[in-house]
C-alpha cells in the first residue's frame, strides 16, 4: 500500500512561552517541531506498511525551515520526504493547502492519505477538504485502523460519552489520525543524521500546475484579522504563590466549593 | 612392598587399574576440552572488549578479589563457608593431581613433595578436606533445609536452582570422604600389620575413617582402599566435565572474568570499543539487540555468574517490586547461550534479546545506582549491559512514551523540561538572594573569567524546590571568597542520564556543546553539587579542569578553618547522612560529607543499616524522574523508612535528585512533620558563621601562605 502522510512542522507549545505579535505570535526564539498527531500518523502508515507491504511519503507545504519535520519522519522509517513550497503559497487558507495537496496526489498515485487530527495552530480542516477536492471518502478522528481484504479499512472512531464507533471505508481515502492510536517510535538524533544526506525534492506552483488564484493569499478566502491573549473574566483566579502555597490554596478552594470532601 | 595394593597395580574386574586411569583422565580431559571450545565459540563472534592492558593491576585485583576472597565477608555465612571450600580447594588442588597420577605411575609422588614437606602438606591438606567437608555439609543443610529466601527462584524465571546446588555439594563431600577414606584405610593396614604409619592428626575425616577401620579385615581394607580411589577418580572427572554445564563454571572462569574485570568506577564503555566518537556514523547498529552483540567480556560474566543472589538482594528496583533481578539478568543471558550454542549441534539464530528473555520494563528499571556490581564477589558487571541494551532499544525507535518528550525536550533546548535555556540562570534573580550573593554568568557576555566554574545542571536550574540548593551552594562559595561562575544560557544537561538511558548521540551533542562553554570560560576549577554532573564531567567528559563535589570543596575549607560552623539549634534533631549512589559507590566519597556533619557542634548523627558502598538507591535522577515503573511501592518511601528505623528524624543527602525523591517519598510514607531532609550545601549554608566573607585579595594571601 502507497501511502501519502501529510505533516506540519509546528511552534513546541509545551516548550514555548508564546509572545504576542501584531496577528500572530513572535516567532523569534520559538521550537518547533512536528505537530503531535501528524507524528501518530505516521507511525500509524509505517505499521500498515509493515504488515502490508509498500511505502510511506510524507510531505508538507512550507519552506526550507520546514524539511527539519521531513527528515525526522524519514528516520522513523518513511521511504521519501517531499516539500511543496513555492513563495505564491504564502498566505493559503486551509482550502488553499488542500489545492495544493490534491495538486500534488494527482501526480502521484497514493492508496490512503492520512493526516492528523489538527495542527496545533490548525483548524482541523485540511484534510475533509483534501478528500472533497480528490472526491474520496473522508474518516476524521480515527483510532484504531485495520486493513481488510477487498480495498477496504476497518477504522473506529471514539464518540462522545465513551462510546466507540466502527466503520468500513473504501479505498482510497483521507483519514485524520487521533493521538493515542499507537505509540510512536523514537527519533534519536543518530536516525535523523542518517537520513541528513538524503535529497527531498522540492515541488512548486508550476511543476503541480496551480495558478495564482487557486492558493496563496490572492486564492484565500479566509483571512486572519487578529489574534490576542482573552482577558481574564470574572471567577477565574491565577494563584501567585510558590508551589505549595498554590497547592494547599487549590485543595481550600476545592473543598469550599464541594469539589472534594 | 607391604601396605595395601596401589590403584595402579590392581585390577578392576578384568581391567587393570593402570590403563583404567589412564582410560578415564583421557577420555574425561578430551570431553572437558571440547565442552570447553563450545563453549568458546560465542566469544569468537562476540563484540570487541580492549581488557588487556594494566596487566600490574588486574593482578591485584586477582590476589585481593579471587585469591583473597574480598567481597565474600559481606555475606559473613554463606562468604565464610565459600572461602573454606575455596581455600580448601587450592590446597587439595595438589593433592588431587596427585592422586590422578597415582593411578598411573605406582607411588607417584608430586615434585618437591617428598620428606618434610610432603609430610606437612599431608596433615595441611587433612584438616583442609576436613574443613571443606563440615563447610559443605553445612551449606547442604543451609540450601536444602532453611532455602535463605535470596536462593529462591521467582516462577517466571523458571525452575529452582537447589538440585543442581546440592548435587555439586555432593560432589563436593563425595571427593572428601573418598580422599580420605583411601589414606586412611592404608593407614589402617599399616598399624595393622604393625608397620609404623603415616601420622593421622586427630580430629580430622582421614583420623577417623582409621579408627572405625582399625579393625576390619586387610582383604575388606584392600576393596575399600581401591573403591575409595575408583570412587574420587570418578568424581573428580564427572565434576570437572560438569562444571562449565551450570554455575559451576565460575570454579573455572572466576580468575579471568576477575582479572579481566572492568578497572575503573562510574564510567561507561564506549558504544563500540575501537571506534572513535567521530566515526560512529559508520556504525550501522548501536547496542545490544541480540546476543552476540554482547562483548566477549561480558559473555565471560554470564559464565560466571555464581547464583548467590546477593545483586538481586541489593538492587533496590528489585526490592520494591520492578520488573528486574540483576541475577536473572545474568542467568538468562547464561541459558540463552547454552541453549542457543549447544555442546552438540549447529548454533542457533540470533534472536531480538528484548521480548526475548528481557522485557523492556526490566532495563528501564535500572537506575544504575551500582548496589550489584558493588556486591558481586565475582565483578560481574550490569551496569555497562543495561545501558547496552537501552543503546539498541532507542536505535530501534522503542522508548517509553514518558520518555521521549523529555528527550526531545533535551535535543531542542538542552534541558528535560523544555523550559528556554535564555532562563537557565534565573534561579540566580531571586530578589533576597541576587542582593546578598552576585553569581557571575561566565560565557559570551564579557564578564570575564573566574578560577572556579559552579556547574549547575538542568534540575538545579530550573526547579524551584532544588533551585534553593544552587543558591545554597553559590552562597557557600561567596562567603569563603571562592571566584567563581556558572555557564548560564551556555550551560547544557550534562547529560549524565542520557547517556545512561542509551541516547549516546544526543549525549554527545550536550558533551561538545558543554565542553565548548567550559573552556571558553576559562574556570581552572570546575565545582558541582549535583552527583551526577559529577560523575558525568569527571567520568564521561574528557579534558577538562579538575572537578569537585561542594561536600568536598566543604570539607576541604572546614578542615582549614576557612568554614566555621555554629552549633546545632534544635537538641532533638538526630541526623543521617544518605549517600547518593553517583558520590559513593560511584566516586567513593563516602567520608568528606560525614566529616562536614561531624564538624558542626552538637549534630547528632546515626547510620542507617545501609550506608556507605550499601547505601540504598533514593529512586534514581534525570529522566528517572520521568520514567513510569511498575512497581509496588517508591524506592524512596523504603529509604525514608530505614532512616526512621535508624532514630533519625532528618536525612541529609548531597544530591539534588535525593532531595526530590526523599521529600516526595516523606510524604508519601506518611512522615511529614516527624521527617525532613536537607541538602548538605544547604546545612552548611544555615549553619556558617556569617562574618567570614573574606574578600578575593584574602584568600588569595591565604593561599599563597599555605604554599609558601
Amino acid at each position: 500500500m502507497e501511502i501519502l502522510v501529510c505533516v506540519k512542522r509546528v511552534p513546541d507549545t509545551s516548550e514555548n512561552e508564546i509572545q504576542l505579535d501584531g496577528n500572530d505570535i513572535d516567532r523569534d526564539d520559538l521550537v518547533y517541531s512536528i505537530n503531535e498527531p501528524d507524528n501518530y500518523a505516521v507511525e500509524e502508515a509505517l505499521q500498515i506498511v509493515a504488515k502490508a507491504g509498500g511505502s510511506v511519503t510524507v510531505a508538507t507545504v512550507g519552506g526550507e525551515d520546514d524539511e527539519e519535520v521531513l527528515r525526522r519522519e524519514m528516520a522513523m522509517g518513511a521511504k521519501q520526504g517531499v516539500l511543496i513550497s513555492d513563495g505564491a503559497f504564502n498566505g493559503s487558507d486551509g482550502r488553499g493547502i488542500a489545492t495544493i495537496l490534491k495538486a500534488y496526489v494527482q501526480k502521484n498515485h497514493y492508496d490512503l492519505i492520512l493526516t492528523g487530527v489538527q495542527a496545533d495552530d490548525g483548524a482541523a480542516q485540511v484534510g475533509g477538504m483534501l478528500a472533497a477536492l480528490l472526491d474520496v471518502p473522508f474518516a476524521s478522528l480515527v483510532t484504531s485502523l485495520e486493513v481488510l481484504e477487498g480495498n477496504k479499512l476497518k477504522i473506529s472512531r471514539e464518540v462522545e460519552g465513551g462510546n466507540k464507533e466502527v466503520s468500513e471505508i473504501d479505498l482510497p481515502c483521507v483519514l485524520s489520525i487521533q493521538t493515542g492510536i499507537n505509540e510512536p517510535r523514537y527519533v534519536g538524533m543518530k536516525g535523523i543524521r542518517q537520513v541528513a544526506a538524503i535529497e527531498i525534492p522540492s515541488f512548486g506552483a508550476s511543476d503541480l500546475g496551480i495558478d495564482a488564484g487557486g492558493a496563496g493569499a490572492a486564492g484565500a478566502k479566509v483571512t486572519r484579522t487578529d489574534y490576542f491573549v482573552p482577558t481574564l473574566g470574572k471567577g477565574a483566579e491565577i494563584l501567585q504563590g510558590s508551589r505549595e502555597e498554590n497547592i494547599d490554596k487549590v485543595v481550600e478552594l476545592m473543598k469550599a466549593r464541594g469539589g472534594l470532601n | 612392598m607391604l601396605g595395601l595394593p596401589s590403584p595402579s597395580q590392581a585390577a578392576y574386574g578384568i581391567v587393570p587399574g593402570r590403563v583404567l586411569f589412564l582410560i578415564i583422565p583421557i577420555l574425561s580431559l578430551t570431553l572437558f576440552g571440547y565442552i570447553i571450545a563450545r563453549r568458546l565459540v560465542p566469544l569468537l563472534g562476540a563484540a570487541p572488549d580492549f581488557r588487556l592492558d594494566h596487566a600490574s593491576a588486574r593482578i591485584k585485583r586477582v590476589l585481593k578479589i579471587w585469591l583473597g576472597q574480598w567481597k565474600q565477608p559481606r555475606y559473613f555465612g554463606a562468604g565464610g563457608l565459600h572461602i573454606v571450600i575455596f581455600a580448601g580447594f587450592l590446597v587439595l588442588a595438589v593433592r588431587s593431581l596427585s592422586l590422578i597420577l597415582l593411578g598411573i605411575s605406582d607411588h607417584f609422588v608430586m615434585p618437591g613433595f617428598s620428606g618434610a614437606i610432603g609430610r606437612l602438606y599431608n596433615h595441611v591438606k587433612d584438616y583442609a578436606s576436613t574443613l571443606v567437608f563440615i563447610a559443605v555439609l553445612i551449606a547442604a543443610i543451609r540450601r536444602g533445609i532453611f532455602k535463605p529466601a535470596r536462593y529462591a527462584v521467582p516462577a517466571k524465571y523458571g525452575k529452582d536452582h537447589t538440585a543442581e546446588a546440592l548435587l555439586v555439594l555432593g560432589l563436593i563431600g563425595t571427593l572428601m570422604l573418598s580422599e580420605s577414606l583411601f589414606e586412611a584405610s592404608q593407614a589402617a593396614s599399616q598399624i595393622q600389620q604393625g608397620q609404623t604409619a603415616e601420622a593421622v592428626l586427630p580430629l580430622t575425616l582421614a583420623w577417623l575413617f582409621k579408627n572405625a577401620l582399625i579393625s576390619v579385615p586387610l582383604p575388606l581394607l584392600a576393596s575399600l582402599h581401591l573403591a575409595a580411589y575408583l570412587v574420587h577418580e570418578l568424581t573428580f572427572f564427572a565434576f570437572l566435565c560438569f562444571l562449565p554445564l551450570g554455575k559451576h563454571f565460575h570454579v573455572i572462569t572466576s580468575l579471568f572474568n576477575v582479572y579481566f574485570a572492568k578497572l575503573d568506577r562510574g564510567t561507561l564503555k564506549p558504544v563500540r570499543w575501537g571506534v572513535a566518537d567521530e566515526q560512529l556514523d559508520q556504525v550501522k547498529s548501536f547496542g545490544v539487540k541480540t546476543f552476540q552483540d554482547f562483548t566477549w567480556k561480558h559473555m565471560v560474566d554470564f559464565y560466571s555468574c555464581a547464583d548467590c543472589g546477593r545483586c538481586t538482594d541489593n538492587c533496590p528496583a528489585n526490592a520494591v517490586g520492578r520488573p528486574l533481578s540483576p541475577r536473572f539478568i545474568t542467568i538468562k543471558a547464561r541459558n540463552y547461550s547454552f541453549e542457543h550454542h549447544p555442546l552438540f549441534g549447529k548454533a542457533g539464530n540470533g534472536t531480538p534479546l528484548i521480548g526475548g528473555i528481557y522485557s523492556e520494563d526490566e532495563i528501564w528499571s535500572c537506575t544504575t545506582c551500582g548496589a550489584c556490581e558493588e556486591e558481586c564477589p565475582l565483578l560481574v558487571e550490569y551496569i555497562d549491559k543495561i545501558v547496552d541494551l537501552r543503546r539498541g532499544m532507542i536505535d530501534d525507535g522503542n522508548v517509553p512514551q514518558s520518555l521521549q518528550k523529555p528527550l526531545k525536550a533535551l535535543e531542542s533546548r538542552g534541558n528535560p523540561y523544555g523550559k528556554p535555556d535564555k532562563k537557565r540562570a534565573d534561579w540566580t534573580k531571586a530578589v533576597d538572594f541576587q542582593q546578598s550573593c552576585k553569581v557571575k554568568v561566565l560565557a559570551g557576555n564579557g564578564n570575564g573569567a573566574a578560577e572556579t566554574l559552579y556547574f549547575v545542571d538542568s534540575i538545579t536550574s530550573y526547579d524551584d524546590r532544588i533551585q534553593a540548593i544552587g543558591r545554597a551552594t553559590a552562597r557557600i562559595l561567596n562567603r569563603t571568597g571562592e571566584n567563581f561562575g556558572i555557564l548560564g544560557a551556555a550551560e547544557k544537561d550534562s547529560g549524565h542520564e542520557v547517556r545512561r538511558f542509551g541516547e549516546e548521540t544526543l549525549f554527545m551533542a550536550l558533551r561538545d556543546a558543554n565542553v565548548e562553554a567550559i573552556k571558553a570560560s576559562g574556570a581552572r576549577h570546575i565545582v558541582t553539587a549535583d552527583p551526577h554532573a559529577l560523575n558525568a564531567l569527571k567520568h564521561d567528559y574528557k579534558d577538562l579542569p579538575p572537578v569537585d563535589h561542594i561536600s568536598q570543596v566543604i570539607a576541604r575549607d572546614v578542615k582549614s578553618g576557612r568554614i566555621k560552623l555554629n552549633p546545632i539549634e534544635n537538641p532533638d534533631s538526630v541526623y543521617t547522612y544518605h549517600d547518593p549512589c553517583y558520590l559513593g559507590r560511584h566516586n567513593q566519597v563516602y567520608d568528606d560529607p560525614r566529616d562536614v556533619l561531624d564538624a558542626i557542634p552538637g549534630l547528632k548523627r546515626v547510620e542507617m543499616s545501609r550506608c556507605r558502598d550499601r547505601s540504598f538507591c533514593c529512586g534514581g535522577g534525570g529522566l528517572m524522574l520521568f520514567y513510569e515503573p511498575k512497581e509496588d511501592e517508591r524506592m524512596g518511601v523504603k529509604r525514608v523508612q530505614m532512616a526512621a528505623e535508624a532514630g533519625a528524624n532528618v536525612i541529609v543527602t548531597a544530591c539534588p535528585f535525593c532531595m526530590v525523591n526523599i521529600e516526595d517519598a516523606i510524604k508519601v510514607a506518611g512522615l511529614e512533620g516527624r521527617m525532613t531532609a536537607i541538602d548538605l550545601a544547604e546545612l552548611v549554608d544555615q549553619q556558617m558563621v556569617r562574618e567570614q566573607t573574606r574578600t578575593q585579595t584574602e584568600v588569595a594571601s591565604a593561599r599563597l601562605a599555605q604554599v609558601s
